[in-house]
């Protein structure tokens, strides 16, 4: 049995991998119909009498808080995106509710290049602030015109399309400013620093 | 609170973890950095459905071990979690 | 042999189907024979991947049905409606046919026959598999170790290998199962007819539970319930192995 070439077992198929509007989908991508759940952890189950969302600064100063009821009386938004997973699905047109970071961050000095964004638990990530501006990044609390449920990040998650999506980081609890980027909980164990999946930026070294 | 109910065990790491040690581990004792708890390979929480396979306490919740896939063939491995392995003769 | 140390990776090997048997509407046998398969112990898996003709793989993991002594290799595979690699092995799959296996493993959950004191086997669903493995190698063998099997299933339309283990229990030489149905009981039941809980396992642990080895197999939250409950009735802890299967039960 050959090393490069595994026997192929006849008549299997796999996932259904629709490719039918290919000019859409992000090189090594196959389009689902459904919202597959990835977790790294136990799904959090987090009342939101006791959730914040916060903004640290380089120093871990805290230069926003915000309660549940504060952080939904800001105005959302909702948007149109298509999300792609570095596990190769994704999936198109999704209609999401969330608070863009440019309302989270009026009034706060933007003057830090990074950001990691953390979570309920141990999960970080790492992206550049020039990444979560411009209107290309939400706080989501809903899809589809619904709450967004636990198993999937709610009450709420980064939302940030334009990024392979382990970068939307689930249960988001807020983000620190930094003056050097810092690889997260994917980034430090071979997965890329910025993952942009049109570059196929999947893997370090990608 | 928390919930397992979406977890594998160290079992379904057994064939995996034969490819990063040198015996098959799932027997073997493993004790958490976090919490000291020192339980088998085989009972350690685990989760696959991620961009990579997550091994986590089951009493800390601390990740003993994470494994990573690429696509050039590479594995990548952290062991941090893990205070220590008894290797049983 | 599979429980020696191997100083090299644990390759890919082909196994190539014999004979596919129906179990149930919803599970089926492939019997298997495997290139220079070194043997296994009771209770041990496999990971199996299966390559599409564009290259793209998919792995899952297997419990081994089959006694270490059978010439040929089993596998028991439940089909989930959503899954990507139960349904071909359950519907596709045919005599002639191979794929790649990796294994044994799983040292953990393993039956050791030179224990001699008896031992329970709860199952819920398709995590009888592994232990059933034990069961046929204790029959083939001979060995008189008393062995409790707990089985738990929705009907039973549900239960893979009915005969087989009837057959094993009415020999009377110390293999006993228990079944409890959680939906649809057969006419005229008498016996259990809920899920697994305290009570149940407590009518069925040995009386000498602290040195009982307990091995628990089956969906997630049912081997949770299970392993936990035994704990509290006195199971040493360390002697209660657990094989989870995922939220819904069996590989996808």
């Amino acid at each position: 049995m050959s090393e490069n070439q595994p026997p192929v077992s006849r008549g299997f198929l796999g996932r259904a991998r629709d490719r039918s509007v290919a000019e859409r989908l992000p090189p090594g991508q196959y389009l689902v119909h459904d919202f597959p759940v990835l977790s790294a952890g136990p799904t959090p189950h987090i009342p939101t009498e006791r959730w914040d969302f916060r903004v640290l600064g380089v120093t871990g100063d805290t230069l926003g808080r915000w309660t549940w009821d504060q952080f939904r009386a800001l105005p959302d938004e909702t948007v149109t995106v298509d999300i792609h997973c570095v596990t190769k699905w994704s999936k198109l047109d999704m209609v999401w509710r969330g608070v863009s970071l440019d309302v989270l961050f009026d009034g706060i000095k933007l003057d830090a290049a990074y950001a990691l964004v953390f979570s309920e638990g141990d999960y970080t990530t790492n992206v550049p602030v020039a990444d979560l501006t411009g209107g290309k990044a939400w706080i989501a609390t809903g899809y589809d015109g619904h709450d967004l449920e636990p198993e999937h990040g709610g009450p709420a998650r980064m939302l940030v399309p334009h990024l392979y999506f382990w970068k939307s980081a689930k249960w988001v609890r807020g983000l620190q400013f930094l003056e050097h980027d810092e690889p997260g909980f994917w980034e430090r164990l071979g997965y890329n620093n910025y993952g942009d999946p049109w570059r196929e930026q999947r893997y370090s070294g990608d | 609170m928390t919930t397992y109910d979406q977890a594998l065990d160290g079992n379904v790491l057994a064939g995996i973890l034969r490819g990063v040690f040198s015996f098959e581990p799932t027997a073997s004792m493993a004790m958490c950095a976090g919490c000291g708890t020192r339980v088998p390979v085989g009972a350690w929480m685990v989760f696959v459905n991620a961009p990579g396979m997550v091994a986590r306490c089951g009493t800390c919740d601390r990740v003993q071990l994470r494994i990573v896939h690429n696509d050039k063939g590479s594995m990548w491995v952290d062991l941090s979690g893990i205070a220590s392995i008894e290797i049983a003769p | 042999m599979a429980g020696t140390a191997v100083l090299r990776r644990l390759n890919w090997r082909l196994g190539t189907i014999r004979e596919v048997v129906v179990e149930t509407d919803r599970a089926a046998t492939l019997h298997l024979d495997v290139d220079d398969w070194p043997g296994h112990l009771p209770g041990m898996h496999v990971d199996v991947r299966l390559t599409a003709e564009d290259g793209y793989q998919a792995e899952r993991s297997y419990s081994i049905a089959s006694a270490p002594d059978d010439r040929l290799l089993a596998l028991t595979v439940e089909r989930f409606d959503d899954g990507e690699v139960s349904p071909w092995m359950t519907e596709v799959a045919q005599a002639g046919d191979s794929f790649e296996l990796r294994g044994p493993v799983g040292g953990y959950f393993v039956w050791d026959d030179a224990d001699r004191a008896p031992v329970l086997l709860v199952g819920g669903g398709s995590g009888v598999v592994p232990l059933m493995s034990m069961a046929r190698h204790r029959t083939r063998r001979s060995i008189p170790t008393r062995m409790r099997l707990l089985y738990s299933a929705r009907s039973q339309d549900d239960i893979l290998y009915r005969a087989e283990l009837d057959k094993m229990a009415a020999a009377g030489d110390g293999f006993e199962v228990v079944y409890t149905f959680t939906r649809a009981p057969p006419p005229s039941w008498t016996g259990y007819h809920r899920r697994v809980d305290g009570q149940m396992l407590a009518d069925v642990s040995f009386g000498e539970r602290m040195n009982s080895p307990a091995f628990v197999c089956g969906p997630t939250p049912f081997v949770e319930a299970v392993a936990q409950s035994l704990v509290l009735l006195g199971h040493a802890p360390g002697r209660v192995k657990t094989e989870r299967f995922g939220p819904t039960g069996g590989s996808s």
